[in-house]
């Protein structure tokens, strides 16, 4: 627990697996989506600490980008965003 | 102490693609799945103290101590597949939605 | 009953994994791993045919692979049939996206909202510069970090921009059609010549150049630029698909 990175990685650990654990046991699909491009997003950063310039721009384009908008054009022709499915 | 978050990441993807019902959860813990896949595999390379594996005007020769670079380029291959696998899931069940009216497994009658 | 066999079974594969990991030779102990015993050490010198020196920037000509990105040497020069392989799974989900939701008259889906003129003008200032972004990082894939695959994403990113600001625009589909197959094609025919002239499939037949300048590192560049504008249009293709539906 000595330098601020130590610091980062045990915060960006333990964030990781709560939202996940969240993702997976919530009520409506709109929130579990939203927390899958936000798990992406700290994924990204868990990339940066690990030395991986270029896995992470991959990732970062990929799961911000593409993979939220086309599970919200799905959800979007289904038309119950939001409500309890 | 991320490789252990990465490993916690494996099962619980693995436990939602087991025991959910709803198509779109499916895929969702197929996503989480291969996110916590890419981290560990990242996460086996990794040397203390090393230098991003890309030769630049201040890292400039080669006796310096860098990453392992084998992993990162079998990641990149990995993480463009799971883009196309979840495209095709999702149109699946796009069409699914339209011939059955749920998205739930137990509700999907025989037509 | 299923739910409790289901628990059982993630934690006896999470036991099994932690139990691989103490520190033997497959999995060393994290950030501890030992590059020059394995075969990443001979892909960081250049050096997998022999002749071993000394690399240093702007001063090592020709190489056995140019580029200055260790990562970019490894995909697209000395393992390139995996990427080959890459871009025929893209290729193959694109095809069934479009088998799966397309018909032959289409036309935008209906919502309930509309956006305001504003967002329709003030979006088309911001494609121009994703645009030339993702256009950057697909040409110097090696000298900085990305490449072919993220830059061609940033292509379609722009095109996502335009479709979600206006509510009835459609791109001209035959043409990204066109392109994606063109751009294809020329990636296997690149390497079939690397067959008749040279000597094996997917060979690098120019020079490789002084390490570091933008006109170094062969034919990868053209590669990427090839590989970008694939991924690019094949993309597009994929979201103009999720968001039109038949039309009567």
């Amino acid at each position: 627990m000595m330098t601020l990175i130590s610091i980062v990685e045990i915060v960006i650990s333990v964030l990781l697996v709560v939202l996940a654990f969240l993702a997976i046991n919530s009520k409506s699909l709109i929130k579990s989506v939203m927390f899958l491009s936000s798990l992406s997003m700290l994924a990204v950063i868990g990339f940066v600490l690990m030395k991986a310039p270029d896995v992470a721009v991959t990732e970062a384009v990929i799961g911000s980008g593409l993979v939220t908008s086309l599970f919200v054009f799905t959800l979007l022709a289904v038309r119950k965003v939001g409500k309890k499915i | 102490m991320l490789q252990y978050a990465a490993i916690v990441l494996l099962m619980l993807g693995l436990y939602g693609l087991l025991t959910q019902r709803n198509i779109i959860k499916i895929i969702i813990s197929l996503n989480i799945l291969e996110i916590g896949l890419n981290l560990f595999i990242v996460s086996v390379g990794f040397v203390d103290g090393g230098l991003a594996p890309i030769f630049t005007s201040v890292n400039n020769s080669s006796n310096l101590v860098f990453v392992d670079p084998l992993p990162q380029a079998l990641v990149l291959t990995a993480i463009v597949i799971g883009v196309g696998t979840t495209a095709l899931g999702l149109a699946l069940a796009k069409n699914i939605y339209q011939k059955y009216g749920t998205f739930e497994i137990d509700e999907m009658g025989e037509e | 009953m299923k739910n409790f066999l289901a628990l059982v079974f993630t934690l006896f594969l999470g036991f099994m994994i932690i139990t691989a990991l103490s520190n033997n030779e497959a999995f060393p102990k994290y950030g501890e791993a030992d590059v020059s015993t394995r075969v990443s050490q001979k892909y960081l010198d250049r050096s997998v045919n022999g002749n071993p020196g000394e690399i240093i920037f702007r001063e090592a000509t020709n190489l056995e692979s140019g580029p200055a990105n260790t990562v970019t040497a490894i995909v697209a020069d000395y393992r390139s049939f995996d990427t080959l392989g890459e871009v025929t799974v893209l290729f193959i989900s694109s095809l069934g996206v479009a088998l799966l939701l397309g018909s032959t008259k289409q036309r935008r889906m209906e919502l309930d909202f509309h956006p305001n003129f504003m967002l329709k003008v003030g979006s088309r200032a911001l494609f121009g510069i994703i645009l030339m972004t993702g256009i950057y990082i697909s040409i110097h894939g090696h000298l900085t970090p990305g490449g072919g695959f993220p830059g061609g994403t940033m292509i379609a990113s722009s095109m996502l921009l335009l479709y979600l600001a206006d509510d009835e625009f459609r791109a001209k589909i035959k043409g990204f059609k066109i392109l994606e197959s063109a751009a294809g094609s020329a990636y296997v025919i690149i390497g079939l010549l690397g067959l008749l002239i040279g000597s094996y499939f997917l060979e690098n037949l120019l020079n490789n150049g002084v390490l570091g300048y933008l006109f170094s590192a062969g034919m990868i560049p053209i590669i990427y630029v090839l590989i970008g504008l694939k991924v690019g249009s094949e993309i597009s293709g994929v979201i103009d698909n999720f968001l039109t539906e038949e039309s009567v």
